[in-house]
C-alpha cells in the first residue's frame, strides 16, 4: 500500500483516540485503590462489587428503558422522515428536515434547558419520561443519517412494480420495501439504542429525583474509593457497546448490499 | 365532459402532500419539542425572574446592565437577589470568552489533525476496507464519554501515563502540570470530536472525481500545488461541515470543563446549569445560553462568508 507517511500517521492518531479506552481494563483489573500507574496486581473485585451496588442497579435499570424506549420511538419517527425526504418533494423540506437534524449540531445543554424550561412551565413533573422526550429528539437524527442511506439505495421501479400487481400502498410497504430496509433499521435501533444509554447531559437535567447510568458514574468521580468499581462499570460498558456498534455495522452493510447500493462507509 | 378536479383534490393525491403526511410525525415532534421550546428560552432570556415563578414582564438587563430577581411581599414585588447581566457580569464574560475560544482552538486543532487521516482512508486505502477503518475511527465515539473524560485525567495528570513516562525517559525533571487547565479541556475535547471531523471531510474527498488529480498532474503541477488548487478546493465543502459540526457543539460542553478543566478552565455550559439548578434563575441562564449560540452562530456566519470569498477568489 503506498501513503506509508499517511500511513504511520494514522496509526498514531487511532492509537491517540484508543488510549483511553485501553487504559480502561488495565485499571478495572488492578489490585491498588487508586488509579495510577505503576499497576499492583490483578484482581476481579470491582466486578464482583458491582452486584452489590442497588444504587447502580436501579440506575442501569432506569438506563436500560429510556434507552429501549428512545431507541424504537427514535427509529420509527427516523423512517417517517426518512422516507419522507428520499422519496418526495414538498414543500418546506429544507427547513423542516433542518429543524429535525438541528440537535446534531445544537449543543446539547442548550436542548436540556429548552425542554427543562418549557416542562416545569407546563407543570410536568421530571422523571424518566421526560429523559425519553429529551434523548428522542437527539436520536432521530442519527436514525435518520443511517434510515436515508438505506431508503436512498432502494430501486423505485420495485415499488412501481408492486402497484402495478395490484397491492395497495400500505401492502407494498409491509412486503416489499419494509424487508429491504429492514437491517438499516435495526442498525438505526442499536446505533440510537448505544447514544441513549451513554447520553449524560439531557439525562443530567431531565432526570429529577431518578438516576441514569451516565448520572450515576459522574456521581461517583466524587468519591475517590469508588473509582475503581466504575473502571469494572466502564469496562463492561464499552465492550458492550463495540458489540452493539459490529452489530449495527453487519445489519448497515448489508441491508446496502440488499439493495443494491454503493457502500460509502461511515454512519454519519 | 372534462371532470373538474378541485385544487384540493389534487393536492391531496400529489407528491407533496404525501411528502408532508409522511414527514408529519417527526414534524410534529420536532416542533413541539424542539422548536417551541427554543423560542420559549429566547422569551425567557427577556423576562423577570420571580419566587419559583417568572414574571412575564419584558426587560434587557439580563443580557446588560443590573438586574434583579424578584418575591411578592403582601401584593408587593420586592426585589430579593441582585445579579449582573451576562454581559455585564464579568465572570459569565469571562467563561462565554474563554468558551469560544476553546471552541474555535478544539475546532482548529481537531480538523487540521483530522485532514491527513480522511486523506488517508479515502485515497490511500483499497474501496473494500475503506468502511472497515472508519469503523475503526468511529468507535471510541461512541462509548462511555463520562469515562473517556475522566481517563483523560488519568492521562494527563499530575502522576498521569504521560509525566511518569517522560519522566521514565529521562525527558523532563519534574511532572508538567497539565492537567485542571484550559489545554486539558482542549486536548479532551479535540479526542472527543475526532470522529466528527474525519467523517465530512472523508465524504468530500471521496466525491472528488480521480481524473482531475491526473489531470492537474499532466498540465505539469507538482503533486503539492495540485493538492492545494484541486484537491483542496474540492474537500473545502467537507472541511466546513467539520468545523461547523466540531465548533458549534463544543462551545456547550459540560462534562469536560467539570472533570479536567478545575477552575482555570470552567466553562459556559457550567455556568448555565449553575444558573438554572442551584440558583434556579431561570432568565439569566436563557440570557446565557441564548448570549452564547449568538456568538457561535456569528463566528459560523463570518466563516461560511470568508469561505465563499476564499472559493470565489481560487476560481479567478
Amino acid at each position: 500500500m503506498k501513503g506509508g507517511w499517511f500511513k504511520s500517521y494514522t496509526i498514531v492518531y487511532l492509537v491517540f483516540l484508543y488510549a483511553p479506552i485501553l487504559l480502561l481494563p488495565l485499571f478495572a483489573f488492578n489490585n491498588a485503590t487508586t488509579v495510577a500507574f505503576p499497576l499492583e496486581g490483578f484482581t476481579t473485585k470491582w466486578f464482583g462489587q458491582l452486584w452489590t451496588e442497588p444504587a447502580l442497579h436501579k440506575a442501569l435499570k432506569n438506563s436500560l428503558i429510556i434507552a429501549v424506549s428512545s431507541a424504537v420511538i427514535s427509529t420509527m419517527l427516523g423512517i417517517f422522515a426518512a422516507r419522507a425526504s428520499t422519496r418526495y418533494r414538498f414543500p418546506f423540506k429544507a427547513p423542516l428536515m433542518g429543524l429535525i437534524m438541528l440537535p446534531l449540531v445544537l449543543p446539547e445543554v442548550i436542548v436540556a434547558v429548552a425542554l427543562l424550561a418549557v416542562l416545569l412551565g407546563l407543570g410536568v413533573s421530571l422523571s424518566i419520561f421526560t429523559v425519553i422526550l429529551g434523548h428522542v429528539l437527539v436520536c432521530t437524527p442519527f436514525a435518520i443519517a443511517i434510515l436515508s442511506s438505506a431508503f436512498q439505495s432502494l430501486d423505485q421501479s420495485l415499488e412501481e412494480a408492486s402497484y402495478d400487481l395490484g397491492e395497495s400502498a400500505v401492502s407494498t410497504f409491509r412486503l416489499i420495501i419494509l424487508p429491504l430496509v429492514m437491517p438499516g433499521i435495526i442498525s438505526a435501533l442499536l446505533i440510537t439504542f448505544t447514544i441513549s444509554l451513554d447520553e449524560f447531559i439531557i439525562a443530567f437535567f431531565l432526570a429529577g429525583n431518578e438516576n441514569t447510568l451516565p448520572v450515576y458514574i459522574l456521581g461517583q468521580f466524587r468519591f475517590p474509593q469508588n473509582i475503581p468499581v466504575i473502571m469494572a462499570l466502564g469496562t463492561i460498558l464499552v465492550c458492550l457497546s463495540i458489540a452493539l456498534l459490529a452489530t449495527a455495522e453487519y445489519f448497515r452493510r448489508r441491508g446496502i448490499a440488499k439493495t443494491g447500493g454503493k457502500d460509502t462507509g461511515g454512519f454519519l | 365532459m372534462a371532470v373538474k378536479i378541485t385544487r384540493k383534490q389534487r393536492f391531496r393525491g400529489s407528491e407533496a402532500a404525501n411528502g408532508l403526511a409522511m414527514i408529519s410525525p417527526t414534524a410534529f415532534y420536532a416542533i413541539l419539542l424542539l422548536a417551541a421550546p427554543l423560542a420559549m428560552i429566547f422569551l425567557y432570556s427577556f423576562w423577570t425572574d420571580g419566587y419559583l415563578t417568572i414574571i412575564h414582564q419584558f426587560q434587557l438587563c439580563n443580557y446588560y446592565g443590573p438586574c434583579a430577581s424578584y418575591k411578592e411581599v403582601d401584593g408587593i414585588l420586592q426585589p430579593t437577589q441582585e445579579y449582573l447581566g451576562a454581559w455585564s457580569d464579568p465572570l459569565t464574560r469571562t467563561l462565554m470568552l474563554r468558551s469560544l475560544y476553546v471552541s474555535l482552538t478544539v475546532t482548529a486543532v481537531t480538523v487540521i489533525l483530522a485532514f491527513p487521516v480522511a486523506y488517508f482512508v479515502s485515497f490511500y486505502v483499497e474501496a473494500s476496507r475503506k468502511s472497515l477503518w472508519l469503523f475503526l475511527i468511529t468507535i471510541p465515539f461512541w462509548t462511555s464519554y463520562l469515562i473517556r473524560v475522566f481517563l483523560w485525567k488519568v492521562i494527563i495528570g499530575y502522576n498521569g501515563v504521560i509525566n511518569t513516562g517522560l519522566l521514565e525517559l529521562g525527558l523532563i525533571s519534574e511532572p508538567l502540570s497539565i492537567n485542571y487547565s484550559i489545554n486539558a479541556v482542549i486536548i479532551t475535547l479535540a479526542h472527543a470530536y475526532a470522529p466528527f471531523a474525519i467523517l465530512p471531510i472523508f465524504v468530500a474527498l471521496e466525491k472528488i472525481d480521480r481524473s482531475f488529480l491526473e489531470a492537474g498532474r499532466d498540465l505539469g503541477e507538482s503533486p503539492f500545488m495540485t493538492f492545494i488548487r484541486v484537491t483542496l478546493p474540492l474537500a473545502m465543502p467537507g472541511v466546513i461541515s467539520a468545523v461547523l459540526i466540531v465548533f458549534i457543539p463544543t462551545i456547550g460542553d459540560y462534562v469536560t470543563p467539570l472533570l479536567v478543566g478545575g477552575p482555570e478552565g470552567k466553562m459556559v455550559a457550567n455556568m448555565i446549569e449553575l444558573s438554572f439548578k442551584k440558583l434556579d434563575n431561570y432568565p439569566r441562564g436563557a440570557a446565557i445560553a441564548i448570549s452564547s449560540m449568538a456568538m457561535v452562530l456569528g463566528v459560523s456566519l463570518l466563516f461560511l462568508f470568508l469561505n465563499r470569498r476564499f472559493l470565489k477568489g481560487n476560481k479567478a
